[in-house]
């Protein structure tokens, strides 16, 4: 395993438990206003300060960490289930209308920056944690159909595909049997990749004020309340942007690692 | 090449019609009558009526759509609900903010990754290449526009050498407005130049590998040599599908940027129009931004097309 692989799956690991630790117990009740403490830098109480209204900032990170981590995974999943079969059936018949069909699709919905598709549903239905999974949900679609077409086109050549087609199992069958696990470790990796840009997607999405509304903490509406207090409170515009950093880096090293890991032709040529 | 580029414009504009269907389709599931909006609710059935027919709200919806297509053609994108100017017209203005920058966010990106992208490369798996390879990766992850908040606190704040956000405006002359633009450019560029540093390396190290890098290097020419008069011009076909990605990138996220700076680009002009449910304005910068992206990704096409003649004959 390498160094990358380590780091990243530490740092991940913090922030997931960290997420998950903060439904039973955050240093402070993540939304009490308590004035009188308003816009302390980190000190041994609040070790990352608090905010304007004098609310826990490491409370708020913590709570925060599950809104991000919530809207990337599930947007990840949503292109991860639809993408996937799309890529496998467009690789299954290949050069045929439906092959075409998806690809153009893909092409398309690239043409859609994630930010644009959430300004549409937000100008439609109004901003939302749900119209941000929609949004990088939409955009992730043609990614994982992509990668998952590319790769299963070069397995259809291999010769244990066509034992299985001499064995007589059709396409359907052969992409779910034969090709999905084959792609599996690629997907994984695609995921994670996926799954880093989510947390930024979903935190500029925020940031703009298109994401997670109030009272829900997301790590991107802490930072646009920081803006205005950015000359007397700095703390309040760092600890979210690092929270945001640390997470997205370790997910990308995890990523990188994964990929090295579980790919080991990859291993051996850096060897 | 000119059938391939024809090939290409056809796509690009069936793209470009599908897109629109879309955009007209999602926007036109909003709720509410915009005439009913702009009057309020104890608004007279004729006045209303009247504004229906002014809006051209009063037809059937493919009427509609396509009165709003051939109007675009025509550089007519209809009128703001709000502000009862020309849509076109607020666009235009808002764009001269929110393209200059994206172009000046891709030329630091390109002038910034190109060196580093082909240092790390010469100097593989040495502490240089490693030092690149770190702060690229930390690069990647860090929001732009919280680096943007960053640089604010840092160059406008503390050491005054910039403004905290505003537009001077281009009338001021060009060192103004590009002074202006400057922070901006910088935390839209920086991310975007990591990871097109990170692509120059992986496309040289390909190329390093390659029998005419040796060949090159047997008749005579140094390393340095070598990498500059082949291994660069053949990492640019991989360098410039990564910039055309980029351009839509930095367009969108010119809209965040905007929001840090101030800006009055795009983003504004959209944030203003979803809040007052300004829809028109929102699908024409929505169908602005598409095209931009179509437009940009066949420019790339055919400009690797007459590259690389190899890729005519894919797609």
């Amino acid at each position: 395993m390498s160094r990358a692989l380590i780091l990243g799956a530490a740092l991940s690991s913090v922030v997931v438990l960290m997420a998950l630790l903060s439904f039973v117990w955050t240093p402070y009740d993540h939304a009490a206003l308590n004035i009188p403490e308003k816009l302390q830098p980190p000190n041994a109480q609040h070790w990352f300060g608090t905010d304007h209204f004098g609310r826990d900032m490491f409370s708020m990170i913590m709570v925060g960490a599950r809104t991000s981590i919530a809207v990337a995974l599930v947007a990840v999943g949503i292109g991860m289930a639809l993408g996937a079969p799309l890529g496998l059936a467009a690789a299954a018949r290949k050069g045929s209308w439906l092959d075409e069909l998806i690809m153009r699709g893909n092409d398309l919905v690239f043409a859609f920056p994630s930010l644009v598709i959430a300004i549409l549903i937000t100008a439609v239905f109004g901003p939302g944690a749900v119209n941000a999974i929609i949004a990088i949900g939409i955009f992730n679609i043609p990614v994982f159909a992509r990668i998952t077409r590319g790769a299963a086109l070069s397995l259809w050549e291999r010769e244990f595909i066509l034992a299985a087609r001499v064995a007589g199992k059709g396409a359907a069958r052969i992409s779910a049997e034969h090709i999905l696990p084959n792609v599996a470790n690629l997907l994984i990796v695609q995921g994670t990749i996926q799954f880093s840009l989510g947390i930024l997607a979903e935190a500029g999405l925020s940031y703009v004020g298109l994401g997670a509304q109030p009272p829900t903490p997301s790590w991107g509406r802490m930072l646009a309340d920081a803006q205005t207090m950015v000359s007397f409170a700095p703390h309040l515009a760092l600890i979210p942007g690092l929270a945001i950093i640390v997470t997205v880096l370790g997910l990308n090293l995890l990523g990188d690692g994964l990929r090295d890991w579980l790919d080991p032709r990859i291993r051996v040529a850096r060897a | 090449m000119l059938r391939y580029a024809l090939k290409r414009l056809i796509s690009l504009a069936l793209s470009l019609a599908v897109a629109s269907v879309v955009i007209f389709a999602v926007i036109e599931v909003a709720p509410g009558d915009p005439a009913s909006f702009m009057l309020g609710v104890n608004a007279q059935p004729e006045t209303l009526a009247a504004l229906r027919a002014e809006l051209g709200l009063d037809v059937s919806r493919p009427q509609r759509y396509l009165n709003w297509v051939s109007g675009m053609l025509a550089g007519d994108f209809g009128t703001s609900y709000t502000y009862r100017t020309p849509v076109a017209q607020m666009v235009a203005d808002r764009l001269w903010v929110s393209l200059p920058l994206a172009l000046y966010a891709l030329t630091l990106s390109t002038l910034i990754a190109f060196p580093v992208g082909i240092y790390a490369a010469a100097r593989r798996g040495k502490p240089g290449d490693l030092a690149v390879m770190g702060a690229t990766q930390l690069g990647i992850a860090v929001p732009n526009f919280w680096f943007a908040m960053m640089l604010v606190l840092i160059f406008a704040i503390n050491l005054r050498w910039f403004n905290a956000g505003g537009f001077a405006g281009w009338d001021n002359g060009l060192w103004a407005g590009l002074h202006s633009l400057t922070l901006p450019a910088i935390a839209l560029a920086l991310p975007q130049a990591a990871i097109l540093a990170r692509v120059m390396r992986s496309a040289l190290l390909d190329i390093l590998g390659e029998d005419f890098m040796r060949t090159a290097r047997a008749k005579g020419l140094s390393r340095r040599q070598a990498l500059w008069r082949h291994g660069v011009r053949n990492a640019l076909i991989p360098v410039l599908t990564i910039i055309g990605l980029q351009f839509s990138f930095l367009l969108a996220g010119s809209i965040i940027i905007e929001q840090v700076f101030y800006l009055p680009g795009l983003g504004r002009l959209v944030f203003q129009a979803i809040s007052a449910r300004d829809l028109i304005v929102v699908e024409s910068v929505v169908m602005l931004l598409v095209f931009a992206v179509i437009t940009v990704n066949f420019l790339v096409d055919l400009a690797y097309a007459a590259v690389d003649p190899r890729l005519r004959s894919r797609t």
